[in-house]
């Protein structure tokens, strides 16, 4: 009979930190140019090169680390980590063993079984490696270092979580905190953030840690969650066939939805660390401490307490909104140009997130003013744009954040108050319609939409449906 | 009119004197040594590259400026070599090894930058030991240099070619580089001046590094004024460099003083026990008896930690340069072999094809004292170690100003000797390698000759950042000994 | 201190040399040699020593968030054993 296992996970995450150049040179961080084009003697290894801490790093770091409840060591260092492979031209990657910039974080995380912490044991700063292009034509690996020295953060958790679930609540909190700090865009898929998950199981009840994997190539939540899953499988058949699970690296095939082994403990690494005697040492004191911790900006679960607290918006709202930063900022920048919160919101959580969906954007690429969306909310409020005028203009402003008052008057999309003229239509639509009339004389209330609708074809929409109904109401009751 | 010979007997600093006077032009002092390089080079091999015609076009370039009243530097047109270790853009930089045999930096080292920027004119690069790791200069891929005070002998090392180029007068200047004696020991064994500065007065940028925390770049010359000229322009702050000191006490020239009275020097007893030869002995002892003339305070004290040094200076300087030497695996520059059947086995045969001996050797034992299980035993153990050895000589420093002592426990030896034991050369940087592990500047000049007629060099060591004080030390002794001062038989 | 074969072997493969059987029976001499030597550091309590890894206090050296380098890739590329166009070649990773 089959055993009862608890899972046991830790992960290892890697952020790609967003600043202008590299950790340790002057070379841009740019995303996506030719290859070797962001290149230097330092990132490339050059002999005679020296690598210079950018500072930029340094406060993203302590930012990430004070967001996440960390010590921030005030006395750290770099190490260097030896190991020969062609996407590392110094054949050692710069990195902290011995006195990481952060240890002893924590964050919350919720799911549908409460809240809980997962504790984070470090985290440290690094440089990235270059990439290795296959040709399986020529069975060549061209190797291009621009992304060589771009900074990472790897962020080291305790093994406290116990299912994919948190596991997926633990990436969700970690990657909007990072995002709310403008740290890094955290986009798994394009791997400026990068999880390896460490894995083991116990027999539920049982204290003691069984043997744990480690498996790579996780590129999105889907595939994290999916292979949790399938490892947890794997470790059960393998114990409940009592044998033992081997310690090693697996790499996740998403397509074929298993892993395989990449390396076994028997070629582990000896990685040599030892202090990088080209880099100083890195005194955190209480000042540099302080200004980061006054230009840390308001992180999501500060907003999601204000948002009710100071707007009384739903919780549903909120939770869409805060969900990404962009949208949090273009709701902030709306309310505060003097929009009623929950029409902001209803205009984000609905217009905005359909738009986003049917154009396929990216939530974090929307960039639209929020005072703009205020000036659109402004417009339906006096009227002046119908509810369907409303949404053709706001397309606009998705897309090209155009101004809503100038967008509408070049467009001569606003609604004529010539009552007048709207009085003299809809006279003219009873005359139109006698069908309609006669239908809604009889008590068919469903029959006004005939007349209305016409009026509106007639003046090309601009005008308020209302103002229409009404006018139409009166007309019908001088018959 | 000055003739070649003539102007090769001139100082640098007295040549820049003369080319700024517009008495010698700077092409009429770079064909002078080039000539003199025709005259030796055969016979010593000092050089891995001579630039004849860039020099030459650069000379007349720098007569150009001064015609036009432009003076950049006192050693402004003077022919200077350059340690191959030191990268100069467009240039082969090989640090006498095969692995970089054909490489030709993007870029050039700050310390040359510095130089070039004073006018100084480039007659080519020196050999040395491969990567810097020697004592003789016999390890080099371009052959041995030879000693021109005795063919037969070794020049020391690794700065052996700038040194011997010195000696030889093949050029009016040289910059060596100092891990754990590089600079002072060929000076010594060839008979000229040199400072190895203190860690971090001189930016590293762009020096092919060996033990990165041990590393310093440094003049060699005919004297400690030249020594002072040069040691001024390569010296200062460079951003590039996170090691690099941010001082302004960089006026060297400003401390050539004839005038020890009151100095406190200091002679460490325990340096002169064992494996010291009897003639170095006496003449650095003498040295020391002619500050006390010269109205010095001299006393003979314990310095303690002697025979430590060398160990932790072994197992820190490999365990760096293991880690240094790992970007030479054929795939950005440099040497790779032709045969290979996947990528491991292109790394292990580039490296094995393209380091030589001793520099494969120091790689082995480096990558041991790091690897796991052993890295605290061996590896931390050495940084305790130098902590000691720092804290002796800080409070060394507490009482001298100066500490006087030999370079090296030898003069000059033969051809081959001390390649077949590896331990037995090691011990002959006993004087030099503490100066490296404390950071501490130190001169060595020439203080005597053995009964061969062999130079043998006086090393003052000062305190972190106090290069002045031993300069001034090293000028009042050498105003001393003028009138025994000799040259190789190959510097006429 | 002894080295064994397989240590020798060992520390090779970390320093990605190939030493020759002849080479091997050299490299195990010298390492043992230099190892018995360096252990005279045993005789030194440094129990209640911190390690220095540099010999003077010197911190936080660091530079502005600034682009500083351009695009030097046909010069640098000039030094590569084997290049393409733009990129370093190397036997197959994959």
């Amino acid at each position: 009979m089959s055993k009862e296992y608890e899972a046991v996970i830790g992960l290892e995450v890697h952020v790609e930190l967003n600043t202008k150049t590299k950790i340790f040179c002057g070379c841009s961080t740019a995303f996506g140019g030719s290859p070797n084009i962001n290149v230097c003697p330092v990132c490339s290894g050059m002999p005679g090169s020296l690598p210079v801490l950018n500072r930029a790093v340094v406060d993203k770091a302590i930012s990430i680390g004070l967001a996440t409840n960390c010590n921030i060591t005030r006395n750290s260092k770099f190490d260097r980590k030896n190991y020969f492979y062609p996407d590392n031209p110094q054949n050692y990657q710069i990195s902290q063993l011995y006195y990481p910039i952060c240890r002893d974080g924590k964050i919350e995380i919720e799911t549908e079984n409460g809240k809980k912490f997962v504790r984070i044991h470090e985290m440290h700063m690094e440089e990235d490696a270059g990439k290795l292009i296959h040709n399986t034509f020529t069975g060549e690996t061209y190797v291009d270092f621009n992304r060589s020295g771009v900074p990472l953060v790897e962020i080291v958790s305790e093994p406290d979580m116990r299912s994919a679930d948190e596991v997926l609540a633990y990436l969700d909190k970690l990657r909007l905190t990072v995002q709310y700090l403008n740290a890094s865009d955290c986009k798994l898929n394009e791997g400026s953030m990068r999880v390896d998950v460490n894995m083991s199981l116990r027999e539920k009840g049982t204290e003691k840690l069984g043997t744990r994997t480690e498996t790579k190539n996780l590129n999105s939540f889907k595939a994290i969650k999916r292979c949790i899953e399938n490892e947890f499988e794997r470790q059960a058949d393998i114990l409940d066939a009592g044998e033992k699970v081997v310690q090693e690296t697996r790499r996740w095939d998403d397509d074929k939805g298993y892993s395989y082994t990449m390396r076994s403990k028997e070629d582990a690494q000896d990685y040599r660390y030892f202090p990088d005697p080209d880099l100083v040492p890195l005194i955190i004191d209480d000042e540099w401490l302080a200004r980061i911790k006054a230009s840390q900006p308001e992180l999501r679960d500060e907003k999601k307490e204000r948002y009710a607290r100071e707007y009384g918006i739903p919780e549903y709202d909120i939770g869409l909104i805060t969900e990404y930063k962009e949208l949090a900022n273009i709701f902030e920048d709306g309310v505060n140009s003097g929009a009623d919160p929950k029409k902001v919101s209803n205009w984000i959580i609905g217009e905005t997130l359909r738009l986003a969906k049917d154009f396929e954007t990216d939530i974090a690429d929307i960039s639209f003013s929020g005072k703009n969306l205020a000036s659109l909310i402004k417009l339906l409020d006096e009227k002046k744009i119908n509810n369907t005028i409303a949404k053709q203009v706001f397309e606009h402003v998705f897309k090209e954040n155009v101004n809503p008052v100038e967008y509408a008057e070049k467009n001569n999309l606003i609604i004529k108050t010539d009552t007048g003229a709207l009085a003299e239509m809809v006279k003219k639509a009873v005359a139109a319609n006698p069908k309609a009339v006669a239908d809604m004389k009889a008590g068919k209330k469903k029959a006004m939409g005939a007349i209305v609708g016409f009026v509106m074809k007639e003046m090309k929409g601009k005008c308020d449906p209302a103002e229409v109904n009404k006018l139409v109401m009166e007309e019908l009751a001088k018959l | 009119m000055y003739s070649s010979k003539e102007i090769r007997n001139l100082t640098a600093v007295e040549l820049g004197r003369k080319i700024a006077d517009k008495e010698i032009t700077s092409v009429q002092a770079t064909k002078a040594y080039l000539e003199q390089i025709e005259n030796t080079e055969k016979s010593i091999n000092a050089y891995i590259t001579v630039m004849a015609e860039k020099a030459l076009e650069r000379a007349d370039f720098i007569d150009k400026k001064i015609a036009d009243g432009e003076i950049w530097s006192n050693l402004m047109g003077v022919p200077m070599a350059i340690k191959d270790v030191l990268c100069m853009k467009d240039t082969l930089t090989s640090c006498g090894s095969k692995i970089l045999g054909n490489f030709y930096p993007t870029y050039t080292s700050t310390a040359v930058e510095n130089l070039l920027n004073a006018g100084v004119v480039v007659l080519g690069k020196t050999n040395m030991d491969e990567f810097a790791m020697g004592s003789t200069t016999e390890s080099s891929y371009f052959g041995a240099t030879k000693n021109p005070w005795d063919l037969n002998r070794v020049p020391g090392g690794s700065s052996g070619g700038s040194a011997a180029a010195v000696a030889a007068n093949s050029c009016a200047a040289a910059l060596g580089t100092d891990t754990g004696g590089s600079i002072r020991q060929p000076a010594s064994f060839c008979g000229i001046t040199g400072i190895k500065p203190t860690y971090g007065r001189v930016s590293r940028y762009g020096q092919i590094a060996y033990g990165s925390s041990l590393d310093q770049i440094g003049p060699m010359a005919k004297d400690i004024t030249d020594c002072a000229a040069i040691l001024e322009i390569i010296s200062g702050h460079d951003c590039k460099d996170s090691t690099s000191a941010d001082r302004d006490d960089t006026d060297f020239t400003s401390s050539l003083e004839n005038n020890v009275k009151g100095m406190k020097i200091g002679v460490p007893k325990d340096y002169f026990l064992d494996g010291i030869d009897e003639d170095v002995k006496t003449n650095v002892l003498a040295a020391a008896e002619k500050f006390r003339e010269l109205g010095a305070e001299v006393e003979y004290f314990d310095l303690g930690m002697v025979k430590y040094a060398i160990p932790a200076y072994y197992i820190i300087a490999c365990a760096e340069a293991s880690s240094n030497l790992e970007r030479f695996d054929g795939v950005k520059y440099g040497y790779r072999t032709p045969k290979f059947t996947d990528l491991n086995d292109m790394y292990k045969k580039t490296r094995s094809e393209g380091f030589g001996d001793e520099v494969k050797r120091r790689i082995m034992l480096g990558s041991f004292v790091l690897s796991s299980g052993y890295f605290d035993a061996y590896y931390v153990k050495a940084l305790r170690v130098k902590a000691l050895i720092k804290q002796a000589f800080d409070s060394a420093f507490e009482k001298y100003d100066i500490i006087l002592s030999p370079v090296a426990p030898t003069t000059a030896l033969k051809i081959g000797e001390s390649l077949s034991d590896p331990i037995k050369m090691y011990l002959g940087d006993v004087y030099t390698v503490s100066i490296n592990l404390t950071g501490i500047p130190a001169v060595s000049l020439p203080c005597g000759y053995d009964k061969d007629g062999l130079p043998i060099g006086l090393q003052l060591m000062a305190q972190t950042f106090n290069e002045k004080t031993a300069i001034k030390a090293a000028y009042t002794f050498e105003q001393s000994f003028k009138e025994n001062l000799r040259h190789s038989p190959m510097y006429e | 201190m002894q080295i064994s074969d397989d240590m020798i072997k060992y520390v090779a493969e970390l320093a990605k040399l190939e030493l020759s059987d002849e080479h091997k029976e050299q490299a195990k001499k010298d390492m043992s040699d230099m190892l018995e030597y360096v252990n005279t550091l045993n005789e030194l309590d440094t129990s209640n020593v911190e390690p220095m890894s540099h010999c003077f206090p010197v911190a936080n050296v660091l530079r502005d968030d600034v682009v500083t380098n351009s695009n030097d890739r046909d010069n640098m590329l000039l030094n590569a054993p084997d290049k393409s166009e733009d990129s370093y070649i190397v036997p197959k990773t994959f």
